[in-house]
């Protein structure tokens, strides 16, 4: 256990390596500089050459890279280009929005997932639980984009419930949180329908009822425990989805997390930004699967760790 | 990196500034109240150095001071930390003589060492200013960009109220550089203390002082008591939130929230808001010193043929273009916006006539006519108008192609000889730094600026205009304003015959405030300290 | 998960059992009707999509409401938005057939290879595919279409390179688990070169899960390629795409709620047919298959 443990990390610490190097390389190919966005548009020839020469973009792109690997080894994402501010520090301050928009989003997300898989499960073939599948194909079919301007045009502009954009209180997560979460409560309900047909099949339900047991009971102590776990246990996988999602819904509701940022970054190609966006999304990544891999075998002894 | 500058009656103001109109302030106005204004972007820098934005350039204007300034809602110039000045009689040496007892929101005295300070960081290469080239006529600029010299020869401190600042060519715009923020003094010690992060922990000599500042949500300035402009500035505290949508941003001014949507009204409200009397009567709106064009490069046949650049020209539905935006602009047809010191009234360039157009074009032999490529910024409404150009091109047969790109690709094309055939520059328009004509010349249509990433994007470059444009600027003498504006209207005149652009529209710009705020009009479309005035506009008692 | 359960007294072909499945059906109807739609474009719309039309704009320039001369109303540039939304499904049709081939193929590709030879081939292609899916998929996207001045066939591309990924993991799995079995060593033994069992013995075997997941890929496809024109990284104008029909309108989403949501509409549907035909068409093809899409 301790040495694939291990051999985990090291691998997850590759990979994240090979992600700095890739974005590195693709924001090092793009067809624009960052000197000009810097220097403005009266800056002279000699002003665009000094803060490139300031900045090290003159030097080969090896050489570039394998400064920003020591800066990072030493916990430093650089400087932003155009904010001029430490990127850790911008990260740091807009990294708590994106954390508590994903926790919302992932508790709405299996709040609606699963009493939709739980309430299809126990009207298994009936008219219900045919109109919940029907709607879980839905979520899954209904971009972001498309699901964050319908509620803002319902909930915000008509109905004036709540806010049209912005941070600080609860009713202003309201709206992001829903739309992240209801991309991904289709899966979630489709995972907890076949978890939960399963466990109702199994033995130990079978006994459990022949012992008298009310159908509520049965289905609150014995079923759900058993249902529920492997399917939360998917968190991890998830966090890649949300990651992706955060861009759209921060961007179209004002929220001042890491995918605003991002967002603002590459249209301004503040390339040491975008960077450590993306490793930040990848660490998360990694993490999530990482967590994924372990906990999964732990609660689900079916399946067994490599 | 839009800065509207805007005038209406501009009086260059080189005579003594003493014998300058200066501001006549609001009987109504009254010290007190705080206020909320709302951006879309987030502020990027509150260094005067370095600040080039929408956003942080009337916040920079808010926290510190130049030697020179402008009368509030005017493009005159007025004494600022400098109470006066002498001028050489060849115009070469400026003597500043500072005023006395300006403090430093640290409580500072400010002395010329400072004034010597801020301009030897501005030109410094590692303080990365965007603006360093504009004091390249001060004697020693050229040592200070090569990195040979760390202070300029030509600033000078005499004492510790005088200044004096020797040019190394004659500059009829140096005082307007004096007003610019990359000019503006900081204290040394604080630049030391920060470092880079001088641009969040500010200090000037300015009305306002920053008092918080939460990355990517919100700043907080509250009023400077010692400040040197005494009664002013008028608010108590001002509260800047940024990450706001301009159409929520207008929204929340509608319920009250706020008091100024920073970034003005957005098209998809501006009907609604226009049609209602009440809104209408917060509105202010006012031409800004920025023309929108198409650059045709010189470089990419067949635009190297004056025939097609002119049928290009005659092409355009600019009326149509102009709807589109709501209105929100007026069709133009010559590189100066009106309102900007050389205009020509009487100039009317190439009136709409597809027919002609297709003509000419034929003439040059491309009577089927050809193929190419329109580049364009790729957010609202330049995607929509660089359409609306492509379906007039194809009405005279040109077929372009539009590459819709984040601003800093368009940029990058532009810059390379050959990359771009068309740019529309909405989104990154020429908007001038400071109202002259000369700043609609040098960096976006002389040969210098037609140089591999330069922003002349026509590669237009014509040496008899150039050494024109050189002759125009080195007229200092006062008395001299009227001919130097009549050579720059020659000089533009004859940009146009040689027709590098189609000049399309100048915009209109519209911005609303909450009915609890006072203040003339004109504060809320200052032409200088854009969008807002901060500095003296007032909460109604 | 069968709506419909399928009778067990008499064996039926695939084509036949997909076509019980009553939310199959209705999935294959819309996706007849788009495709239909989208090649009958120039016999159905009264205006040419690109066409801006000056009685398209009221004269302070805003669009026109849905009414019976513009069904769907006009854009921001009077432009009739029937005609744009039926224009707009050949390229999302395109890029989802074109996009989603070419991840198909690079997917079984990387999966099969890596699955086969387990060695250091294997090896390098799976880590490479685990440092794939550790990107966010949309910043990916969004760097690579700014690298390439985006065009239609450079959308499909980008996409493409991002969506394989997925594939080559579940081939990879399936690819591992048959090389194994032993008909395979069978083959080995009696002298088959490797391209013949992989593409004769192999390949045959992962036809069902190639099928599945191009269909129910078709509509991660349409989402990615909308979601990119939506952040104005996609398809150029004035092609119409979905997506950039609401980049385009999109802050007009109240005071012209119809630029925004009916193109929003079409994007869901689309989407959601490909996704009811293709989970039926795992139900029916491969009952083992299950898990995220």
């Amino acid at each position: 256990m301790a040495s694939y443990l291990l051999r985990r990390l090291i691998q997850s610490a590759l990979i994240l390596l090979g992600v700095a190097f890739i974005t590195f390389f693709l924001l090092y190919v793009l067809p624009a500089d960052p000197v000009r966005q810097i220097a403005g548009r009266s800056a002279s020839p000699e002003t665009v050459a000094n803060i490139r020469r300031e900045l090290g973009l003159d030097q080969p792109f090896i050489a570039q890279f394998l400064r920003y690997l020591g800066g990072l080894l030493h916990g430093d994402f650089g400087r932003s280009y155009l904010q001029k501010t430490q990127v850790a520090e911008l990260i740091a301050s807009r990294l708590p929005a994106t954390l508590l928009l994903m926790a919302a989003g992932i508790t709405c997300e299996l709040a609606l997932g699963l009493t939709m898989g739980i309430a299809a499960a126990l009207t298994k073939g009936r008219f219900t639980d045919q109109i919940l599948m029907m709607t879980s194909f839905v979520t899954v079919s209904a971009p972001q984009f498309v699901v964050s301007l319908l509620l803002l045009y319902v909930f915000a502009v008509q109905l004036s419930w709540f806010p049209v954009g912005g941070y600080g209180t609860f009713r202003h997560l309201v709206l992001p949180a829903v739309t992240l979460g209801i991309l991904g409560s289709g899966w979630y309900a489709r995972m907890m329908r076949s978890s939960m047909i399963e466990v109702m099949a199994a033995d130990f339900i079978r006994t459990a009822r022949a012992k008298g047991l009310t159908r509520a009971r049965v289905v609150l102590r014995h079923a759900l425990p058993n249902a529920i776990l492997p399917v939360i246990a998917m968190i991890g996988i998830d966090i890649g989805v949300f990651m992706g999602g955060v861009v759209v819904v921060e961007s179209v509701f004002a929220w001042p997390g890491i995918g605003q940022l991002a967002w603002q970054a590459i249209q301004r190609i503040d390339i040491p930004i975008i960077m450590a966006v993306t490793l930040v999304s990848a660490v998360a990544i990694v993490i999530g699967n990482l967590l994924a891999d372990f906990i999964i075998p732990f609660i689900d002894p079916r399946i067994k760790i490599r | 990196m839009k800065k509207l500058l805007a005038s209406t009656a501009l009086v260059l103001a080189l005579s003594v500034p003493a014998l300058a109109q200066d501001y006549t302030p609001d009987p109504a106005a009254k010290q007190g109240g705080e206020i909320t204004v709302t951006y879309h972007d987030d502020v990027a820098t509150l260094d005067p150095a370095i600040g080039y934005d929408w956003q942080n350039w009337s916040m920079i204007k808010s926290l510190f001071d130049g030697l020179m300034d402008y009368v509030p809602g005017t493009t005159t110039l007025r004494p600022g930390l400098a109470e006066s000045y002498d001028v050489s009689k060849d115009g070469m040496t400026f003597t500043f003589h500072l005023r006395a007892g300006v403090k430093f929101t640290n409580g500072r005295a400010m002395t010329a060492d400072d004034v010597k300070y801020s301009l030897d960081r501005v030109t410094l290469p590692a303080t990365q200013s965007p603006g360093a080239g504009f004091f390249s006529s001060i004697k020693g600029y050229d040592k200070m960009a090569d990195g040979s010299a760390t202070n300029l020869e030509g600033v000078k401190v005499v004492d510790p109220l005088t200044v004096e600042i020797t040019l190394n060519r004659p500059d009829a715009t140096f005082l307007q550089v004096m007003a610019l923020n990359f000019s503006y003094i900081v204290a040394k010690e604080a630049v030391e203390a920060s470092g880079a992060d001088f641009g969040k922990h500010p200090v000037g000599t300015g009305a306002f002082k920053l008092t918080d500042w939460t990355l990517g949500q919100q700043l907080v300035f509250e009023r400077n008591a010692d400040y040197w402009r005494a009664g002013e500035p008028y608010l108590d505290k001002i509260t800047f939130q940024v990450g706001q949508e301009p159409v929520v941003a207008l929204l929340r001014l509608q319920k009250g929230e706020i008091d100024i949507a920073g970034d003005g009204i957005p098209p998809a409200k501006f009907t609604e808001v226009m049609a209602d009397p009440a809104q209408k009567a917060l509105v202010v709106s006012q031409a800004s010193l920025q023309t929108g064009y198409i650059t045709m490069n010189l470089n990419v046949a067949p635009f190297d043929k004056l025939e097609v650049r002119e049928a290009i020209n005659m092409a355009i539905n600019k009326d149509r273009i102009t709807q589109i935006i709501n209105g929100r602009a007026t069709p133009t047809g010559q590189v100066l916006p009106p309102g900007m010191p050389g205009y020509d009234p009487d100039f009317k360039g190439f009136a709409y006539d597809p027919a002609a157009a297709k003509a000419l074009l034929a003439k040059a032999g491309f009577a089927d006519g050809f193929e190419t490529q329109l580049f364009v910024y790729n957010t609202d409404p330049n995607p929509r108008i660089a359409q609306a150009i492509q379906q007039d091109l194809a009405n005279i047969g040109v077929k372009a192609a539009i590459q819709s790109l984040a601003q800093a690709n368009v940029i990058q094309a532009g810059g390379e000889p050959t990359s771009a055939p068309m740019i529309w520059s909405g989104g990154m328009a020429w908007a001038a730094d400071f109202p002259d004509p000369s700043d609609f010349f040098g960096p976006i249509l002389s040969c210098q600026a037609a140089d591999p990433g330069g922003w002349n994007w026509a590669h237009y470059c014509n040496k008899d205009l150039d050494a024109a444009a050189t002759a125009a600027d080195a007229m200092t003498d006062p008395a001299q304003t009227a001919d130097r504006m009549k050579a720059w209207s020659a000089i533009m005149g004859k940009v146009m015959a040689d027709a590098p652009w189609v000049p399309v529209f100048n915009e209109t710009r519209y911005t609303m405030h909450s009915p609890r705020l006072g203040g003339a009009s004109a504060l809320y479309a200052d032409p200088v300290a854009t969008p807002v005035n901060f500095d003296y506009i007032y909460v109604k008692p | 998960m069968a709506f419909v359960a399928a009778d067990p007294t008499r064996p039926a072909g695939p084509i036949r059992r997909l076509l019980r499945r009553k939310l199959a059906v209705l999935g294959l109807v819309v996706i007849a009707l788009v495709v239909g739609g989208a090649l009958a474009a120039p016999y159905i719309v009264a205006h040419a999509p690109d066409e801006q039309m000056f009685d398209g704009l009221t004269l302070e320039g805003a669009p026109m409401a849905p009414s019976s001369v513009y069904l769907f109303g006009t854009d921001l540039l009077g432009r009739d938005l029937f005609s744009r939304i039926l224009y707009g499904a050949r390229t999302s049709l395109i890029i989802g057939v074109v996009a989603n081939g070419l991840s198909l193929l690079i997917g079984t590709i990387v999966g099969l290879l890596a699955g086969y030879f387990k060695g250091w081939i294997g090896a390098a292609l799976m880590r490479f595919t685990d440092l794939m899916m550790a990107f966010p998929a949309l910043l990916l996207a969004i760097c690579l279409a700014a690298i390439f001045q985006p065009s239609l066939w450079i959308v499909a591309l980008v996409i493409a390179l991002v969506n394989w990924v997925q594939t080559a993991r579940v081939i990879y799995t399936e690819t591992s688990s048959l090389a194994t079995r032993d008909f395979i060593a069978a083959e080995r033994t009696l002298g088959a070169g490797t391209g013949r069992i992989l593409i004769h013995h192999i390949l045959p075997h992962l036809l069902p899960t190639i099928i599945v997941w191009g269909t129910l890929g078709i509509s991660t496809t349409v989402l990615l390629e909308a979601t990119l024109s939506f952040l104005g990284v996609g398809v150029q104008p004035p092609t119409p795409s979905w997506g950039n029909i609401i980049f385009e309108n999109q802050t007009y989403f109240q005071s012209a709620p119809w630029l925004v949501f009916i193109p929003g509409a079409a994007i869901i549907l689309l989407a959601l047919a490909f996704n009811l035909v293709g989970d039926a068409l795992r139900d029916v093809l491969d009952p083992t298959q299950r898990g995220r899409g």
